[in-house]
């Protein structure tokens, strides 16, 4: 691209929006694309789990199955500075506990009746929804490479909007079969269609690292005192050292029910209990975040040794409370059916933005001069991303299926899988020639989403089990004629310009 | 459109270069410096402010981003976000951290 605005003054405007449009989705554009689409999985995080635990079909009640997970780690942990588990609800039947004994903490899904781990050792969802924003890296250099591809990502939708001449028209505009031409109005269909939805997820999702990105405001008001910046924040949770004298856990029913009571009848959702065994424990409870946008509308202390009420909060401050919403429509937990469905739409035409941005970077260019080194790199690293991230994904199903049950660090070999693949398709994509990589890795990820639809249980575990397998069998589907259209391609005389073109 | 041989100089690079700096490390500037200025001088809670500073502060960063690239030049990118940034950071120095 060209005509920066001192070039062309004020006609350039639009054009120097486009180039910075360009700039900013391409360089982190890859990592967007890992970004949003393990984003768009994690809308269904629960059902993922579900589906990656066929054999965890028991289901209780939120505290029947906080007792449960709390009487079991009582009996299997020592020495914990603290047990972090989630409620089971209307879409996940297991606790999802983190806790630690003996080593580090350790994430586990317990059954909802016995409290012990599930067989099937995994991650389940939680991955996705990990890799989403931390994104494999070691703290907090995960965190911070997502908050920067966010903002950048932030910036590239303002400028793509003012680059624009004719948003309206352009949803309606789609002109197939003709190179360049298709790869914008596609690009920009994808993009302007769900555009409220691309710029709220961006900015709420810049939003929920706040406190590592933009810690200034905090450091401005609060200095170095963070102790009172957090019980400010959450005034109903109370941090306390251990005493290092054994107290038993007083019983945990009469707690929630009590909590319960507290938060208007709303069911729990998360339970925290710090220092447990020792006489200075405390346990922290949460409601659901199904009841409400908000995310955790209020919170009561308990007395781990007692059981009495050490301090309770409901959440009335605008400011805070807007925070808060801002996080929960970013997480989609208050989201009923319907709008989970939304989301995942969304989600995957901003996946699918990106993927055709970056492809249109390379299209752009080709069709208008031989392509520089540089490009001809990005064509191939577009491949082996853009189908190795996917196949990634669809690897992590498929190892939880084959893996057997009882192998150590079991969950480990599931995430290594997942990489691994991934990489290997990475590499694929940089060695073969375009236009035979595309066809090649896309028909790989057909053959891998129709095995993890076709290894495991198909029908068993009811709808979750069902729809999902079914989905995998659509993306196969809907793969098919695309991959059928490039090897056509390949053998037909066709220019080379237009050979080399991937769809 | 052509790439014009003379964008390819020097003169070009260093035309994207310094906008670039504005455009990244200057909107950061200026937008961790709104967060400090709006947490310590809006008329609420302490926590509250900090709250809805650090929420507003996040509209700066796109603004500066696409001001420095929309600026005249590229010195005056630099000189304008440089001034802002100077203005909150005063500001932010003269309001003082709250009780």
């Amino acid at each position: 691209m060209s005509a920066l605005p001192s070039a062309a003054v004020r006609e350039g405007m639009r054009q120097c929006m486009a180039w910075l449009h360009g700039w900013t989705g391409l360089l982190l554009g890859h990592v967007l694309f890992l970004m949003c689409l393990t984003g768009t999985l994690t809308v269904f995080k629960a059902e993922i789990s579900r589906w990656m635990r066929p054999e965890t079909t028991a289901s209780a009640a939120p505290a029947d199955a906080m007792v449960a997970a709390t009487r079991w780690l009582e009996r299997n942990t020592s020495g914990s500075t603290g047990w972090f588990l989630t409620a089971p609800d209307s879409h996940q039947n297991a606790v999802q506990a983190t806790y630690d004994g003996t080593g580090g903490y350790v994430t586990r899904a317990l059954d909802p009746v016995s409290g012990a781990p599930v067989a099937r050792e995994t991650l389940g969802g939680e991955f996705f929804y990990r890799f989403h924003f931390e994104l494999e890296l070691p703290y907090p250099w995960g965190r911070l490479l997502a908050s920067l591809a966010g903002m950048m990502m932030l910036t590239a939708l303002v400028t793509g909007i003012i680059a624009h001449k004719r948003i309206f028209k352009d949803i309606f505009t789609f002109r197939p079969t003709k190179g360049q031409r298709s790869w914008l109005d596609g690009h920009n269909a994808l993009g302007v269609l769900a555009l409220p939805f691309h710029i709220m997820i961006t900015f709420t999702g810049v939003l929920t690292l706040a406190s590592l990105n933009l810690p200034w405001g905090m450091a401005a008001g609060y200095g170095a005192d963070v102790a009172t910046l957090y019980s400010d924040l959450t005034p109903g949770s109370v941090t306390r050292p251990a005493l290092g004298e054994k107290a038993p856990l007083a019983p945990i029913a009469p707690m929630l029910a009590h909590a319960q009571r507290h938060f208007g009848g709303a069911p729990i959702g998360r339970v925290y209990v710090f220092n447990p065994g020792d006489k200075g424990a405390v346990v922290v409870v949460y409601p659901s975040d199904q009841k409400a946008i908000g995310y955790m509308p209020g919170e009561i202390s308990f007395d781990g040794a007692t059981g009495a009420v050490l301090k309770a909060w409901t959440e009335n401050r605008p400011a805070v409370r807007a925070y808060q919403t801002v996080y929960g429509l970013h997480m989609a937990r208050f989201a009923p059916e319907l709008t989970r469905w939304l989301y995942f739409l969304g989600g995957a035409m901003l996946t699918m933005a990106i993927a055709t941005g970056m492809v249109l970077w390379i299209v752009k260019r080709r069709e208008r001069a031989p392509l520089s080194i540089g490009n001809r790199i990005l064509e191939r690293l577009n491949v082996g991303m853009l189908t190795g991230a996917p196949i990634g994904a669809a690897a992590f199903l498929i190892a939880n299926r084959l893996l057997p049950l009882g192998m150590a660090d079991r969950a480990q070999a599931e995430v290594s899988a997942a990489l691994w693949s991934a990489g290997a398709v990475m590499v694929a994509g940089l060695a073969l020639r375009p236009a035979i990589g595309w066809p090649v890795l896309l028909g790989a990820l057909a053959v891998a989403c129709a095995c993890a639809a076709l290894l495991g249980p198909i029908w068993a575990g009811g709808p979750v089990m069902v729809t999902i397998n079914l989905m995998l069998l659509g993306v196969a589907l809907a793969l098919t004629p695309l991959i059928l259209r490039q090897t056509k391609r390949l053998s037909a005389p066709v220019p080379l310009r237009r050979r080399m073109a991937p769809a | 459109m052509t790439v014009k041989r003379r964008q390819e100089g020097w003169r070009y690079r260093g035309n994207v270069a310094l906008r670039v700096l504005a455009g990244s490390v200057g909107a950061y500037l200026v937008m961790a410096l709104t967060a400090a200025l709006l947490a310590r001088t809006l008329p609420m809670s302490r926590v509250e402010a900090v709250t809805t500073a650090t929420m507003i502060a996040y509209l700066a960063a796109p603004a500066v981003t696409i001001w420095a690239f929309l600026a005249r030049g590229p010195w005056r990118a630099l000189a304008g976000v440089a001034l802002v940034a100077g203005l909150l950071a005063l500001g932010a120095w003269a309001a003082g951290q709250p009780a």
